[in-house]
């Protein structure tokens, strides 16, 4: 049994927890939340790409470190713990994914070196509007190699360079590959929960557009490369959470009520505990996400489903609970706790919310048991 | 990452797979109806003689050190135990609380004479033991004991009162933690014997449980003389070996506790939806329960997946594993809970002839409350990991620096 991150992988995860306490305090996250006009911070994202990070799951032959998915994993926790306002997941875990999943050798080879030295911000457009997108609700149309129609929100959609769109192709559905640097792009930034992260109205109007994958397999295709973002964001969501259980342990030892310490109060405690066997379920959950997303097992989209589950939950108890302990004072603007209560809304609607994921998880349960 | 054995443990597995499959029935419906239908003498003349072949063969004591008759492995190897013989209908819950609680604690305290006298025995099932250590007015507050110990020439008499014990009806030795000290504070007062359970004073009596069943007793102390030789650590440090027996319980491994989210899938594939379309498995909002059951039954699984790692690596498992039980009681009663409204007015039948899975949603049902109580309830194992884990600061106490007689509650 050897259930857990090796030691080389625990050292590459504190080298990013010292980088980012270093590099993304929550000043910076801080400077793009204030200033309406700026989508992620270019300096850490300068600094990210130089450490290798965008490309750590990259192949070599692309420009890549190279190492594996279970890397990638333990800096998205870390990510997550900084509330890092930079478009890593969009560039990372779904057009990186995307694109290594699906994408022809030119493709390949065209863009992930790009990913890998920071100069491309990609993003993964799927929604339309309110509710969960089905197979017959997208209305986003590629003919005859052009794009047209709108998808909204896409996150980071305002600041990247590249977007994978999923889109009707004929009687089907596929993905397809956009440069939304052209004149058939029209972006619209969007106001959202979570402003240390950029959104925006994407509109295409024959924009020019190429298949990512085979025709008719887009939604397949968008499900494969969602179970492999859901395992990161996963963990960045359990980095996040285990920040709020941090920040509110420290505050229940400080603060001082009736005379004593709130932390010695059972109320107070029994809170922390709850967060504590919520965070503890999620981390465990993540692990096997980890462990399936980096061996392409089998169980992955079983794995993805519970991790992703069990994430979102525990990163909306400790967020939400985290701000109840701080008090008055936790729902003041100067105190960081609701940058993780935004970024775990963000989180936990931006690859499908938590009841679509418990619907999968039971789909996918019932199909394992079938089988 | 990886979920194999190491060589050694694939070979220990192995090992213990062959010992099973010789000596015992793979678990199912069938074998639990039988057992059920055993009388409580039977049942338990077969537990002991499983326990000696499982000495013999050398799955008994598996971490103890060989001058004890065990086979000084690492911990890692008993949850390898535990779990095969968790998929066997193996008669060993009579003995989890001697080997796994009262025997380590008299291991480490006692002389050799004692030890000479009581491991092997425990050890080969020839005698079972039990802890003697809530009392009605010590449960949470379990340094609240009033049972007294006094000293008499080479003997101590004990007078008193235990509750929830496990097994008295048929132990023969128990550890029983007594006020030796009232005029000191109250965790410095407390002293660990052994007690005969079939010496002249004590009496037992079975708790008729709210669940129906009687797996627990009340034990009574009259005038019950225990030699000085059978005293577990120095007067006035009962209360450390207490510690030191509960710590050895978070080893133990934790067993099924009924009916799980597998058991529920397959009852939801029967029933009718509450909207009277289809199955209650179709039934959206069942699905958003059944998946949050999963989220923590899988948690738990792969939770003691990491314990096992760390286990495997040397590591000993802190007070962290403490959440394994608020996890496992609420989710029991969650699910029982379901399962039973699930089946409308039907789901109040429980018999095992007529109600699905032998009425074990019921049982679940009824002992669930009673999990999410023993061994420290709910919380009170919140509270250990506020403290012991998180780091939060103690309650403050009515009970630091007064001696126990002076406490409101000490006489």
């Amino acid at each position: 049994m050897n259930f857990d991150f090796s030691d080389d992988q625990k050292s590459l995860k504190d080298q990013a927890r010292k980088f980012l306490a270093d590099k993304a305090s929550s000043k910076v996250t801080r400077r793009v939340l204030d200033d309406a006009s700026v989508s992620f911070d270019e300096a850490l994202w300068r600094g990210v790409a130089e450490m290798g990070w965008l490309g750590a799951a990259i192949p070599e032959e692309h420009g890549g470190l190279g190492l594996g998915k279970l890397e990638l994993c333990v800096l998205a926790e870390e990510i997550g713990r900084a509330v890092a306002p930079i478009p890593f997941s969009s560039t990372v875990y779904f057009f990186a994914e995307a694109l290594m999943l699906a994408g022809s050798d030119a493709q390949k080879a065209a863009l992930l070196p790009k990913v890998a030295g920071g100069e491309l911000i990609g993003c993964f457009a799927v929604s339309e509007g309110p509710g969960a997108p089905t197979p017959s609700s997208i209305q986003a149309k590629f003919e005859n190699g052009a794009l047209s129609g709108a998808k909204i929100p896409v996150t980071d959609g305002d600041c990247a360079s590249h977007a994978v769109v999923l889109a009707k192709d004929g009687a089907g559905l596929s993905l397809v590959l956009v440069d939304l640097n052209q004149a058939g792009v029209t972006r619209t930034t969007l106001k959202t929960l979570d402003p240390t992260r950029g959104h925006a109205k994407l509109e295409f109007n024959n924009a020019k557009a190429e298949r990512l994958g085979a025709a008719g397999q887009g939604w397949e295709l968008a499900e494969a490369v969602l179970d492999r973002a859901a395992v990161l964001i996963a963990f960045e969501q359990l980095g996040g959470s285990q920040a709020c259980l941090d920040m509110a342990i420290e505050y229940a030892k400080e603060r001082v009520a009736f005379s004593r310490p709130i932390g010695s109060f059972q109320a107070i405690k029994h809170k922390l505990a709850d967060m504590y066997v919520a965070i503890e379920v999620a981390r465990s959950n993540a692990y096997y996400g980890a462990w399936a997303l980096s061996t392409d097992a089998a169980e992955l989209p079983f794995a993805a489903a519970t991790a992703r589950a069990a994430a979102s939950d525990a990163y909306h108890l400790a967020a939400k609970e985290n701000i109840q302990v701080h008090g008055g004072m936790g729902f003041t603007w100067d105190v960081d706790a609701h940058l993780f209560y935004r970024r775990a809304k963000l989180l936990s609607v931006q690859a499908g919310s938590p009841a679509v994921w418990k619907e999968k998880l039971v789909k996918r349960l019932e199909q394992r048991n079938a089988a | 990452m990886d979920f194999n054995d190491t060589p050694e443990e694939a070979q220990f597995r192995a090992e213990a797979r062959a010992f099973l499959e010789a000596n015992c029935k793979p678990k199912g419906a069938e074998v639990e109806r039988m057992v059920r239908a055993l009388k409580p003498a039977e049942y338990l003349k077969a537990a002991k003689a499983y326990q000696k072949k499982k000495a013999e063969a050398g799955f008994a004591g598996i971490t103890w050190a060989k001058e004890h008759g065990g086979r000084g492995l690492a911990p890692i190897f008993n949850v390898i135990f535990g779990q095969e013989e968790a998929k066997f209908d193996a008669p060993s819950a009579a003995f989890a609380i001697g080997l796994g609680m009262c025997l380590p604690t008299v291991i480490a305290f006692s002389s050799e004479e004692i030890k000479q006298r009581y491991v092997a025995k425990a050890l080969s099932g020839e005698e079972i033991w039990c802890q003697l250590f809530s009392e009605p007015g010590a449960g949470s507050d379990v340094a609240a004991s009033k049972t007294k110990a006094v000293r008499d020439g080479d003997d101590w008499i004990v007078n008193g009162q235990k509750v929830w014990t496990t097994g008295a009806h048929f132990s023969d030795y128990g550890i029983v933690l007594a006020r030796t000290n009232p005029d000191v504070e109250k965790h410095k007062g407390l002293t660990m014997f052994i007690v005969d359970m079939k010496a002249p004073g004590v009496e037992v009596r079975q708790i008729h449980q709210a669940s129906g069943g009687r797996d627990f007793n009340e034990v009574y102390f009259t005038d019950v003389r225990i030699k000085d030789s059978h005293r577990v650590g120095e007067p006035g440090q009962g209360w450390m070996v207490a510690l030191v027996t509960l710590m050895n319980e978070r080893l133990a491994v934790g067993g099924s506790t009924g009916p799980d989210y597998p058991d529920i899938l397959n009852l939801a594939r029967t029933l009718p939806g509450p909207s009277g379309k289809g199955t209650l498995l179709q039934d959206q909002a069942f699905r958003q329960m059944l998946a949050d059951w999963v989220v923590r039954a899988e948690g738990y699984k792969l939770g003691k997946f990491r314990t096992m790692t760390a286990l495997s690596k040397g590591q000993t498992p802190g007070p962290e594993s403490s959440i394994g039980k608020v996890i496992n009681a609420n989710q029991l009663q969650s699910i029982t809970n379901t399962a039973i409204e699930m089946q409308d007015h039907y789901g109040i039948i429980a018999d095992d002839t007529l109600s699905p899975m032998d009425g074990a949603f019921q049982q679940g049902y009824l002992w669930a409350p009673g999990l999410r109580i023993a061994g420290g309830t709910d919380e009170i194992l919140k509270n250990i990991i506020a403290e012991r884990v998180l780091g939060l600061p103690q309650e403050q106490r009515a009970d630091k620096g007064v001696a126990f007689k002076d406490l409101p509650t000490g006489r």
